[in-house]
């Protein structure tokens, strides 16, 4: 497969996974927030072809969970009735990105049977709603914060690194400050300084905020590295001598050559911004209760009990790793691909 | 109070006896000496225990120790005066051997143990308690235990009337007095009065000091400490109480604590064998070990439910006059009875107790959970959930619904809130999620917001910036005067509206008289009457919207012998001198 090949397919296969996650309302057969409270811990629901006599259905069905009186989940169906997937069905009310309302899901069975493809969690919360929702949240934020740590990074990096002499010593000494100040306690004064109620908005704007600024020193101290070996290139003091500008030179010569620190930067980037927000949930900054978030379905796992106990409470996290195996086939392929450019 | 003093006097008897057979069974070198008789089984001498702490101990020293991995360790080296028998919760001789009140119930005299010894030889007398109270009752020491030792305004008098005799003069009558001397370490003079007269009594018996400095009364001394990883305890071979057949207790050659820093890492290392016994853990938890109790040689017990209560509350303080107008609406509805009455019917109980303890907890509609048998109301209704009645009262009250389903104050305001939950008690945010989810078929938006501990306790206590919060109190004792602090409309811990100068409510103002009261009556029965109209009150005001009282959860290995949990703290380790490994 050449680069360019293996660049289109990751990017048809990031672009189909970003529309299934902004179509979330449509794909995901409950609201994101609805408790069972008779199925906490149900594990994956199984889709049947052949019914309790032996018969054989060409349309999958599913059977309801039986009715007990007890007070633990324990998984069990009453294969009495079987209650056959159906396609495009009405359900909770949603809103396409925020605009447009629905209430149509892609599928769905009817009560009492419930549809868990992923199982639920402790709440009796189907996971597979929960993990699309939740995506629009995580990638978004990640995407955004990994963005913005980056652009700082390139601006003080480069910077510092062109211009060397003071500017770059305040700059890599702030960056070192960045580096070196005990952010859990930041994080809580921040906390304590801000209102206790703060809308999605806001604490998405927060989220971004904090992940991108306290990240950016690292980048912008590789990039450093870069501008200064590439300002010394021959080519670029030969266009210097020409008489070309500090932003020609900047822009023409020099950031390109950081292109590739960037891309591996972003792509390390936001899956570490995904796992932030786990510990920026616990600090009361993360997206609360009953929003979902990827960092806030992975923190479930840090419980002995669930993770010894229900299998399927892993699955978001198996769902991640080719998620972000393809992010790094992406930007592999972006940065092979601006290698074999000529200059 | 006649049921009450011949109760005493059988006890005493029976003590009287237990001391005389006991001498005789005694080895020669210790004759003279008071011992007290354990009830337990007889068991085997030797052996080793190894128990969990939640963290290192940080401090040794009985006056200072505020959290629990030092009171664990603290209760294995220490002795009181009367002791609350955590199996049975009533009291029982300690190394006072006998006491009696007078009349007028202000004043206590305790006979002490004869020939008892610290557990470096030294001997123990009436001068060791003197010393001991003057230092938990001095406020430059700044000891946890003063509060309970002022009784009625005025600090408990202690004077010698000769080596073994000392009498405690209240100020005032005291219902619970001699609860009051449990766990109130008796201190060696010999070693800490130095210390204690220069002033550095506060840097005393910390870890770090050379282990010849400790002596105690209790059952262990200190072997051995390694920071970061354990403390070792060996057998204190002065100890002053025997088993039935005269052996010395205790049978238990050492004990280990070691440091394990969380419930998960606690559990595992008890599932895999490392440590003996396990407490204060998660019903989930509880169903991980469960499922391997019979292969791996441990067993688990649920002791039912326990003193600990959860509960929701609302922000009840004084807004002020200054407050902004979308504050102080809230505030009126919190203030509003019937809001606080629709949240409580709205609340799925059964359902917190199925999802967050997996049934191993009871619904709740008072402070007093169905474990504290003794003080418990049977009278309070238990109305199941109700979203109808909740409707109702919110209607009565003057709230609507807009055509969203969104419900609206009278001013067209919609309900809104945020529930502070700590977010290192995963039980507690997981109840707050539940409520949210109940509330918001009421058509009101709930926000839970988890905060670290500390800095959610400074916002209930100190600066009153929250809304409402899920929380949860353990009594350390099934008395009601342990939670004077809490019931008091003046105390610091009145959790919805604290300090305040004079009774906000008039039923603040009757609870205040009640408990009063119930604090200088002797009679159990007058009290009880008491303290179910305070639970009365609770219920039916709902200051607290009590929730669920979780199980008492422990498991030891089933090598432990003469292991009886308690649902009292410390629920598994209370009778460490009997405890015996097979």
């Amino acid at each position: 497969m050449t680069h360019r090949q293996k660049l289109a397919c990751s990017a048809a296969v990031l672009a189909a996974f970003s529309c299934v996650i902004l179509f979330a309302g449509f794909f995901a057969p409950y609201d994101f927030a609805a408790q069972d409270r008779d199925t906490p811990f149900a594990s994956p629901t199984t889709l049947h072809f052949v019914d309790a006599r032996g018969t054989l259905h060409i349309h999958p069905f599913v059977y309801a969970p039986r009715d007990s009186n007890q007070t633990t989940a324990t998984n069990e169906v009453a294969s009495e009735r079987s209650y056959p997937l159906h396609w495009f069905v009405p359900g909770t009310p949603y809103t396409i990105a925020g605009l447009i309302p629905s209430r149509t899901h892609l599928f769905g069975v009817e009560k009492p049977a419930r549809i868990f493809l992923m199982g639920s969690d402790a709440y009796g919360r189907d996971q597979f709603s929960r993990f699309l929702y939740g995506g629009q949240i995580s990638l978004l934020a990640g995407l955004i914060a990994a963005i913005l740590s980056v652009s700082i990074g390139i601006l003080a990096g480069g910077i510092a690194g062109y211009y060397g002499g003071w500017l770059d010593g305040i700059l890599m000494r702030g960056g070192e400050l960045f580096l070196a100040l005990p952010w859990l306690y930041l994080l809580f004064a921040v906390r304590a300084a801000l209102p206790l109620h703060i809308s999605q908005w806001q604490v998405f704007l927060l989220l971004i905020s904090v992940m991108g600024l306290i990240g950016w020193a690292r980048p912008a101290r590789l990039i450093r590295g870069v501008v200064l070996s590439a300002k010394e290139r021959n080519f670029v003091l030969a266009a210097r001598g020409f008489g070309a500008s500090d932003a020609y030179l900047l822009r023409r010569h020099v950031l390109p050559q950081t292109y590739a620190v960037l891309l591996t930067q972003i792509t390390l980037l936001v899956p570490q911004y995904v796992l932030a927000e786990v510990t920026l949930t616990f600090l009361g900054l993360g997206v609360g209760e009953p929003m979902p978030s990827w960092g806030a379905l992975l923190s479930s796992l840090q419980q002995y009990s669930v993770l010894s106990s229900y299998w399927w409470m892993f699955l978001p996290a198996l769902l991640l790793i080719p998620l972000f195996v393809v992010f790094y086939a992406a930007a592999d392929a972006l940065q092979e691909l601006h290698k074999s450019v000529p200059l | 109070m006649g049921k009450f003093r011949l109760w005493r006097t059988c006890l005493v008897f029976i003590v009287f006896y237990c001391a005389c057979s006991a001498a005789r069974a005694l080895p020669p070198q210790q004759s003279g000496e008071d011992r007290m008789i354990a009830g337990a089984a007889t068991g085997h001498a030797g052996g080793r225990l190894v128990v969990a702490l939640r963290s290192e101990p940080k401090t040794l020293n009985p006056a200072l120790a505020l959290d629990e991995p030092s009171r664990d360790v603290i209760r294995c080296l220490t002795a009181d005066l009367i002791h609350i028998n955590r199996g049975s919760l009533k009291t029982e001789p300690s190394l006072a051997k006998s006491w009696n009140v007078s009349r007028d119930g202000r004043q206590y005299t305790l006979h002490l143990r004869r020939g008892v010894r610290f557990s470096d030889g030294q001997p123990f007398n009436a001068d060791d308690v003197i010393f001991s109270f003057q230092v938990y009752l001095d406020e430059k020491v700044d000891s946890s235990q003063r509060d309970l030792l002022v009784v009625g305004g005025k600090p408990i008098t202690v004077v010698k009337l000769d080596d073994y005799i000392v009498r405690f003069e209240l100020a005032q009558p005291y219902a619970a007095a001699e609860r009051l001397f449990d766990s109130i370490a008796i201190l060696p003079r010999h070693l800490l009065q130095s210390t204690y007269q220069a002033g550095s009594f506060s840097q005393a018996w910390s870890l770090s000091m050379p282990l010849n400095q400790f002596a105690g009364l209790g059952p262990f001394r200190l072997k051995e400490y390694v920071a970061g990883q354990r403390v070792v305890l060996e057998r204190n071979p002065y100890y002053w109480k025997a088993d039935r057949a005269g052996n010395q207790l205790p049978y238990l050659n050492e004990v280990t604590f070691l440091f394990v820093p969380s419930e998960d890492a606690q559990v595992i290392r008890f599932q895999s064998g490392d440590t003996d016994v396990l407490s204060r853990f998660s019903a989930e938890n509880f169903a991980v070990l469960q499922k391997q109790q019979s292969q791996k040689g441990y067993h688990l017990d649920d002791l039912g439910a326990g003193l600990e209560y959860n509960f929701l509350f609302f922000n009840l303080n004084d807004p002020g006059a200054n407050v902004p107008p979308e504050i102080a609406k809230k505030h009126a509805w919190f203030q509003d009875l019937r809001f606080r009455q629709a949240v409580s019917a709205a609340i799925d109980r059964e359902g917190i107790v199925r999802l967050v303890y997996s049934g191993r907890a009871t619904p709740i509609w008072d402070q007093v959970t169905p474990g504290n048998k003794l003080w418990l109301d049977e009278n309070i209704a238990h109305p199941p959930r109700s979203l109808d009645r909740a409707r109702e009262l919110l209607k009565s009250a003057g709230f609507s619904w807009k055509s969203d389903g969104s419900l609206v104050d009278p001013h067209g305001d919609h309900v809104e809130f945020s529930i502070l939950t700590s977010s290192s008690n995963a039980q507690r945010t997981k109840i707050a999620t539940i409520i949210q989810d109940d509330l918001s078929q009421l058509g009101m938006t709930v926000q839970v917001v988890p905060l670290e501990f500390r800095a959610m306790v400074e916002r209930l206590l100190n600066t009153h910036n929250y809304e409402a919060a899920v929380m949860g109190l353990v009594s350390g004792d099934a008395d009601p005067t342990s939670e004077m602090n809490v019931w008091l409309s003046n105390g610091e811990t009145h959790l919805w509206h604290p300090r305040q100068e004079k009774p906000a409510t008039p039923w603040e103002s009757e609870m205040d008289r009640l408990m009063q009261q119930q604090l200088v009556t002797l009679d159990y029965s007058k009290r009880k009457r008491l303290y179910d109209r305070v639970q009365e009150i609770v219920a039916e005001e709902l200051p607290v919207i009590c929730l669920v009282s979780p199980n008492i959860l422990v498991g030891a290995a089933n090598r432990v012998g003469n292991f009886r949990p308690a649902i009292l703290v410390p629920y598994a380790l209370w009778n460490i001198e009997e405890l015996y490994v097979q």
